[in-house]
């Protein structure tokens, strides 16, 4: 049984209709992309999954681990095992990261509450592989933050909440070469058996850092192609128009 | 600034809602000059406060209550009202009535010496009288005065003479005139020349019986080169019956002295249908008379059905310092209309003012300030943050800030912002785990930090958790 299963996804926002049958499965220890042209749902598709309240889901399931989360509130999804990389963290003002990371972690303790010593001992640690200063910690969360400090804030709290599957929604945009380096690092640190992985981006590049086992294309709402690492390295050639003269052709 | 802790096991309701059950002396209701004069007697007032409370009063006849806040406030019957209602049994530190060291004790007050926080000198007026204060010798040692205001005028009648009123003259206000009339009690506190109050001097005001109002005065002196820092707490009985609260507190700071004066106002503030509660309707004001000296009020206001109340600051010394710090929530049918006013009058003087708004439910909440700048109080500056935050859709916020400059080379700034939780930050925070008041109740008090983190450190972990308290339920 696959631990993520999306069975027939379909969403709107709204009037519109965005997702139109996406059909996915991911195991704990595979590492997924999804790419697709501008447009395509990549992003509703991790709204979706997480729960956010403006998108409907008109028909399909999406189980974790057997069970389905759609009556699940995004908070229940969450202390489930679902994380979601946002592509735009918003800030909260006035609450400082290690604040909000311990009420986090708190959420995820069997007790309700995490010991303070060995929360901050790990933080501290994680930071440190992030090349994220110490200083950090006493910042507001995400206020004034670059966009590289989203992100490793971002990986930061992937690193620290252990989900069982985490979706990375387009969070390579905007970020330079050394952010990247670092970013993927700690997602690289993560990747193990105890971890499912759906990377969603639109550019190859990320991917030759973080090396999918598969490679997904999304288009007009559905998935229309699938493959291994080699289908990587054919989009980088030759864009998205043959998967869509190939796509009408099958058609 | 302390982490904040949650404690999921606080109650949502007014958990000060309860009545104590004592025998109270208490006046028949109405107010005329006799009354007024009883209750100088019960206060065993010499002569001149008599007369000072008389004069008082007569003004107070000939004045309207004001119109001018944005609230909506039914008008008050002041002939319905107990003007002085005290405990019947003579109440002391030593022997006091165990109802009432049981009522402490479920307020959360350690009034018992040995049992008395250890840096805390607490003062605590039950409807009309204090009813003992502690670290009272120790005080002493350092010359620094810390009684109820009763007693002030019975053993220190110079120093009462001296400043009574010369901050908020009698007939400032009609609540002003008022409380000049009729007040019971209060704090009084004199800090001597170059002493550092090494305690948070603390009063708790508590209202017990029925139909009562409270008339609370409080005068606070810090001499030159002295510092004090003193907290006032309050909380009242769940009734369904509107109660009035009318205080008067007047601070003054002589050359180079600094008072930090906090509030934790937590009276009872209604139903959730706006039945009963507390009218807070308050006059506090210091006065920089030294150079150099500064005044910093910082308010923590979560409770009250109305509230109605500007501390202020007269910035008259060269150089003085004037400092407002607010947070003011409101839920079901409260109405807030709070803020300061700024008067410049010395040269190079400055003030800042952080006002943090939160309404919820059906309340309303309103800043109204006002920045002054006099002729020849060259350089002022003054930096004004307004800040307005609603939760739901049925609550409303305004900012009223007023700016009179009469001086070119003043600096000011002001800014103002309101907003709502968005459905943005709450998804974040709840993708991470945060159930929706947590996640709500994390978006506020970071809201307010800047004013937290002004607070005495034991106070603000205690107004943290109240505010969490107060958000409980009004989420969602």
């Amino acid at each position: 049984m696959p631990y993520l299963e999306i069975k027939n996804l379909h969403a709107s926002i709204g009037d519109i209709q965005i997702l139109k049958g996406v059909n996915l499965e991911i195991n704990k220890g595979e590492v997924h992309a999804l790419m697709g042209p501008n447009g395509s749902g990549k992003s509703t598709l991790s709204s979706v999954i997480m729960g956010h309240p403006d998108y409907e889901v008109t028909e399909g399931d999406i189980l974790l681990n057997g069970e389905s989360i759609l009556e699940m509130d995004p908070d229940e999804r969450a202390l489930a095992g679902l994380f979601l990389c946002f592509q735009y963290p918003v800030a909260i003002p006035g609450v400082s990261i290690s604040n909000f990371m311990k009420k986090a972690v708190d959420a995820r303790h069997p007790e309700g509450k995490a010991p303070a010593g060995p929360f901050l001992k790990e933080m501290r640690e994680m930071m440190a592989y992030l090349d994220m200063d110490k200083s950090f910690a006493n910042r507001g969360l995400n206020e004034g933050f670059s966009g590289g400090e989203k992100k490793r804030m971002e990986i930061l709290q992937m690193m620290m909440f252990k989900p069982s599957i985490a979706i990375m929604d387009e969070t390579d945009s905007g970020l330079d070469i050394d952010a990247l380096q670092v970013v993927s690092k700690g997602v690289n640190k993560l990747r193990g058996p105890d971890l499912g992985l759906l990377v969603i981006t639109h550019y190859e590049r990320i991917l030759t850092y973080i090396e999918p086992e598969f490679l997904h294309v999304l288009m007009e709402g559905k998935i229309v192609m699938s493959g291994g690492p080699e289908l990587v390295k054919k989009l980088e050639e030759n864009g998205y128009d043959w998967v869509r003269e190939q796509v009408i052709a099958t058609a | 600034m302390p982490e904040f802790e949650t404690d999921s096991n606080l109650v949502q309701e007014y958990k000060y809602g309860f009545v104590t059950d004592i025998e109270s002396d208490t006046i028949p209701k109405g107010l005329n000059e006799e009354v007024v004069a009883i209750i100088s007697a019960k206060k065993k007032e010499p002569v001149w406060m008599l007369e000072w409370r008389l004069k008082a009063f007569r003004r107070w006849k000939k004045m309207k209550s004001p119109t001018w806040a944005y609230i909506d406030c039914p008008e008050i019957d002041f002939q319905d009202i107990h003007y002085y209602s005290a405990p019947k049994e003579p109440v002391n530190l030593a022997d006091m009535d165990p109802e009432l060291l049981k009522t402490f004790e479920r307020l959360g007050i350690p009034m018992g010496e040995k049992d008395a926080m250890s840096g805390v000198a607490m003062d605590v007026v039950f409807d009309s009288v204090s009813v003992g204060t502690t670290h009272k010798e120790m005080l002493e040692e350092l010359g620094i005065i810390f009684c109820s205001i009763s007693e002030a005028i019975q053993e220190h009648p110079d120093l009462v003479k001296q400043y009574l009123g010369t901050v908020v003259p009698p007939g400032d206000n009609f609540y002003a005139a008022l409380n000049s009339a009729v007040f019971t009690d209060g704090s009084f506190c004199y800090i001597p020349k170059g002493v550092t109050c090494p305690v948070e001097l603390s009063t708790y005001f508590r209202i017990n019986a029925a139909d009562t109002g409270q008339f609370e005065r409080t005068l606070i002196i810090c001499d030159d080169n002295a510092t004090c820092s003193y907290l006032e707490g309050c909380t009242a009985p769940a009734r369904d019956t509107n109660q009035l609260h009318a205080a008067v507190v007047e601070i003054v700071a002589l050359e180079n002295s600094e008072v930090k004066y906090s509030t934790v106002q937590n009276w009872y503030a209604g139903d959730e249908n706006g039945i009963g509660g507390i009218y807070n309707f308050v006059t506090k004001r210091g006065h920089c008379r030294g150079r150099r000296s500064k005044i910093s009020w910082t308010q923590v206001e979560v409770g009250a059905a109305i509230t109605w109340k500007y501390p202020s600051c007269v910035l008259e010394g060269d150089g003085s310092v004037g400092e407002f710090y607010s947070v003011a929530f409101t839920n079901n049918h409260m109405q807030a209309d709070t803020g300061t006013k700024m008067i410049h009058v010395g040269k190079n003087t400055s003030s800042t003012i952080i006002s943090k708004g939160i309404s919820a439910g059906q309340s309303s909440n309103n800043y109204r300030g006002l920045v002054k700048v006099v002729e020849g109080a060259t350089n002022a500056r003054n930096h004004s943050i307004c800040d307005s935050l609603l939760i739901g859709r049925d609550c409303s916020a305004n900012t009223f800030p007023y700016i009179e400059s009469e001086d070119d080379s003043a600096h000011l700034a002001h800014e103002a912002t309101t907003s709502t939780i968005s459905e943005d930050q709450l998804f974040y925070l709840k993708s991470r785990g945060l159930s929706e008041e947590d996640a709500a109740s994390m978006v506020v008090k970071g809201f307010c930090k800047d004013v937290f983190k002004k607070l005495p450190l034991e106070f603000s972990v205690e107004a943290i958790k109240l505010l969490e308290i107060k958000l409980e339920g009004s989420i969602g």
